[in-house]
């Protein structure tokens, strides 16, 4: 056994003999946690490990895997009514007197729909988190809706998923199965994880998979194709459900899930960027949410719901918006924060960054934080990436915002002002991707780096010399980066605004010019960009979609995407438009 | 910042700031009165008979009311969207009650801002007016451009974190003259506009054309001029995602040398202000 301060006991159910294993104080609310196929309880070590310091963390084996005795004989012996029998059986055990808040993955969550939709446990649950896993009466309803109203759309979903479900039929031949698992594949099935699945290595899969994988192929045989073709009718949930989305699972459709309303009237939907198995590749977020539900429902107050969209794909992640004073990052502050993330606002003025997180706060962030920091400044970035790290963990996605606008003709353009533009604009960009990247790569489990560049990465421009060059060198580390962090499921993108009423306009120098001269510029750029009025909310509203769609390049303002699309087909005219002298 | 309650103030001050009363006051018995369900139709109907029983015949404006993410002016295009709709009010939802009665033949043009049970966005965008109020009083005195105000107006907003909702007006204006109407015993309305206040408007843009100054307090060219003495209507009007806030009260702007005397809001003791003061 591997969990640490793990106390095992022996459960009796109808004939078997389960292994159960208990973590953390039982006078806290009991989570339950049931593993799904081909695994054994081992595969919610990380998972449990995190939950034991506020929870009572049980884990058992289900029948035929792990220490579990196997029913005899197996044809029969694994039906949902049975598995419904050994739940009860451990939730007694552990937790008599209160119903238990139930989390399931993979098998361990079709079971757990069984469960949480029979009579006779009601008030033994008291939530229920379920991951890939759909019911498999709300799955045969699903079925039997689209082949009674074939629309295209319909077949496709249904085709769709019918390609997913390859191994089920697989499961479904006699011995065939037990062969492969006994044999070669149950050698390989690790390599493959890791692979395929991106499951990291460790303690997981353990020596019992040949055994746990071919007992577990009846769970199929002796559910699938009697609860497919006839579904229970009366299969609603009596309690709370969170729904837990991998949107790249290979094996489940999220389109499984789009009635599911109608089952669970309680339901919280979550989505993570992530594969099959969750609770190893995501466990930091994956305890923080049945954390974040549990803690909700024990508390007995209706869950805040967080009103922006994206919710289900942001809700409790960290968010550090550098510049977030004002402009675009203090609005995709805002757009996160009501999305319900936990919002960083860092922003070299204090005051400002105080006031977005206040505001933050507001409009629904569960928690908003305010860190004052100049962006080029190396030593204070690496005290924030410090400081952030310790007390609030690993961001999840980093919007590497703070930009300053130079305007001017090159030869009028010092060193200095030069040194200036690339410190915050492209050095701003590095030491944000390079120290908060690279906690997001040490944890290993996913994230997402947004570098605001701009549509003068591409456009080119006589007024503006300094500024495109750093930008379109954001423009090209965040290729460069995207390239490099892919294989670590760590998304990276670059927003290129265009012309965005923001105060970048009056804080924006402008060379070769005395200082009436640059305040009445800044007044006229102002104007103009006021007469555009293109909102900073919509850019960020861009960036949520971005980073929720794992997009790499996006321009936002109508003309910032006529210039992209030019700087592919017809470079020729942007070259042309560059030479424009601006009317100041 | 100067009492004008301490001031000594002429009839005819007097007479602008008893319907300007009247307004809030009707404000806050129909706030009141709101439930869930209420639609913005029946609010303004309730503002309209309220001030009709006291004597109300003639309107600057007929009363609008808003309610949701209708304060903020979210997606309005056309200025008939203005208009009250059947949108109902739901508990925590923000409203506005926006009206401006003529009584005896002074003008009234006032905003009040609340919500149904708390609502901590639209607090917080009410607080943050109060640092409004104070600019533009300070940068009238200092008889500073209209237009240059209006932009330090807007990046006070910008500096909250708010968006200049007041855009949305027509012109974009954030304050507009209102004058003294001529009682007639029929006075037509043009999309709920009362023709005789139009008429003085529209006098005062031809006046002011040839002199150089213009009733309506826009960002744009034609209000790049010093504070023209007058009764102004003064509606900020902050936005925050959905949720909006405003006030709207008349600004005396008189041409004396003494900053003081020079301009100064023709009423301290409104609902607003009260609400700031006791919130300190």
């Amino acid at each position: 056994m591997t969990l640490k301060g793990a106390r095992e006991r022996r459960v009796r159910a109808g004939g078997v003999d389960l292994c159960v294993v208990e973590l953390g104080d039982p006078g806290q609310p009991t989570v339950v946690l049931v593993h799904g196929y081909p695994d054994s309880k081992e595969v919610w070590s990380e998972v449990a490990s995190r939950l034991a310091d506020r929870f009572h963390v049980v884990l058992y084996d289900v029948r035929g895997h792990g220490r579990s005795s196997a029913p005899l004989p197996l044809r029969g012996g694994f039906t949902l009514e049975k598995l419904t029998d050994d739940f009860l059986a451990v939730a007694n055990a552990v937790s008599p007197g209160r119903p238990v808040h139930l989390v399931g993955h993979d098998w361990g969550s079709v079971q757990g729909w069984e469960f949480v939709t029979v009579r006779r446990t009601q008030g033994r649950i008291a939530s229920f988190t379920s991951m890939s896993g759909p019911s498999l009466d709300h799955f045969g309803h699903w079925i039997g809706q689209r082949v009674k109203r074939p629309t295209p759309r319909r077949v496709g979903q249904l085709l769709g998923q019918g390609a997913k479900s390859w191994y089920v039929y697989l499961l479904h031949t006699p011995r065939l199965p037990e062969l492969a698992w006994r044999g070669p594949l149950g050698r390989r099935w690790p390599r493959l994880l890791e692979r395929l699945e991106k499951v990291p290595r460790g303690d997981y899969p353990t020596a019992s998979l040949p055994d746990d994988a071919a007992h577990g192929a009846w769970l199929y045989r002796d559910n699938v194709r009697a609860r497919l073709s006839r579904p229970r009718a009366d299969a609603y949930a009596h309690a709370p459900v969170q729904l837990v989305t991998p949107e790249d699972d290979a094996y489940l459709s999220q389109r499984l899930y789009d009635e599911l309303e109608s089952w669970a009237p309680q339901l919280t939907r979550r989505v993570l960027p992530a594969g099959h198995w969750v609770p190893r590749t995501r466990p930091d977020r994956v305890s923080a949410w049945i954390e974040e539900f549990v803690t909700a429902v024990e508390g007995g107050r209706p869950e805040q719901r967080p009103t922006g969209r994206y919710s289900d794909r942001f809700g409790g992640q960290l968010v550090l918006v550098t510049g977030a004073g004002s402009g675009i990052g203090r609005a995709t502050a805002f757009a996160f924060a009501e999305a319900g993330a936990r919002v960083v606002a860092v922003d070299r003025d204090t005051e400002s960054a105080v006031r977005t997180a206040e505001l933050a706060r507001l409009v629904g962030a569960p928690e908003a934080w305010s860190e004052t920091a100049d962006v080029s400044d190396e030593q204070a970035m690496e005290k924030l990436a410090e400081k952030v790290h310790t007390e609030l963990g690993v961001v999840d996605v980093l919007v590497n915002n703070a930009g300053i606008g130079l305007s001017g003709g090159f030869f009028d353009t010092t060193s200095d002002d030069w040194r200036k533009v690339l410190d915050v604009n492209l050095w701003g960009v590095i030491h944000g991707c390079r120290l908060f990247g690279r906690q997001m790569s040490e944890r290993g489990q996913g994230g997402h780096i947004v570098n605001i560049a701009s549509a003068a990465a591409y456009q080119p421009s006589r007024a503006l010399p300094a500024y495109s060059t750093s930008k379109a060198a954001v423009l090209m580390l965040s290729a460069c980066l995207r390239a490099e962090l892919a294989g670590q499921d760590i998304g990276v993108t670059a927003i290129c605004p265009g012309l965005v009423n923001t105060n970048i306009t009056t804080t924006a120098r402008f060379t070769g010019v005395d200082a009436e001269e640059e305040a009445r510029r800044q007044q006229r750029t102002a104007r103009l960009y006021g007469r555009r009025n293109y909102p900073p909310e919509k850019v960020a509203d861009a960036i949520l979609r971005a980073v929720a769609r794992d997009e790499a390049v996006v321009p936002v303002t109508p003309e910032a995407r006529g210039a992209h699309l030019l700087s592919r087909f017809s470079p020729m005219v942007l070259r042309a438009l560059a030479r424009i002298k601006p009317p100041v | 910042m100067t009492t004008a309650v301490t001031r000594e103030v002429s009839a005819e001050l007097r007479g602008f700031r008893r319907v300007q009363r009247l307004a809030y006051e009707c404000a806050e018995a129909v706030a009141a009165r709101l439930e869930p369900g209420v639609t913005e139709r029946e609010a303004a109907r309730m503002q309209r008979e309220w001030l009709r029983e006291r004597g109300v015949a003639d309107w600057f404006h007929m009363p609008f009311a808003w309610f949701g993410d209708r304060t903020a002016f979210v997606n309005f295009r056309v200025p008939l969207q203005f208009f009250p709709t059947d949108r109902r009010l739901e508990p925590g939802m923000p409203f506005i009650l926006d009206m401006a009665p003529v009584f005896e033949g002074c003008t009234a043009d006032i905003g009040y801002s609340g919500a149904l049970g708390p609502n901590p966005v639209q607090h917080r965008l009410t607080a943050d007016l109060e640092a409004h109020r104070a600019l533009i009083l300070d940068e009238v005195r200092e008889r500073r451009p209209l237009r240059e105000i209006y932009e330090d107006v807007d990046r006070l907003m910008v500096r909250q974190g708010c968006a200049n909702r007041h855009r949305a007006y027509p012109f974009g204006v954030i304050a507009h003259k209102v004058d003294r109407v001529r009682p007639r015993r029929f006075s037509p309305r043009l999309f709920g506009f009362g023709t005789q206040a139009l008429k003085g408007l529209a006098s005062d843009v031809l006046h002011g054309h040839r002199e150089g100054w213009s009733p309506l307090w826009s960002p744009y060219r034609f209000s790049d001029h010093p504070p023209q003495p007058g009764l102004w209507a003064v509606e900020p009007h902050l936005g925050f995602r959905g949720t909006g806030a405003k006030f709207e009260e008349i600004l005396v702007v008189t041409d004396s040398r003494d900053p003081e005397e020079s301009a100064f809001w023709l009423d301290d003791d409104l609902p607003h202000v009260r609400r700031w003061a006791e919130d300190k």
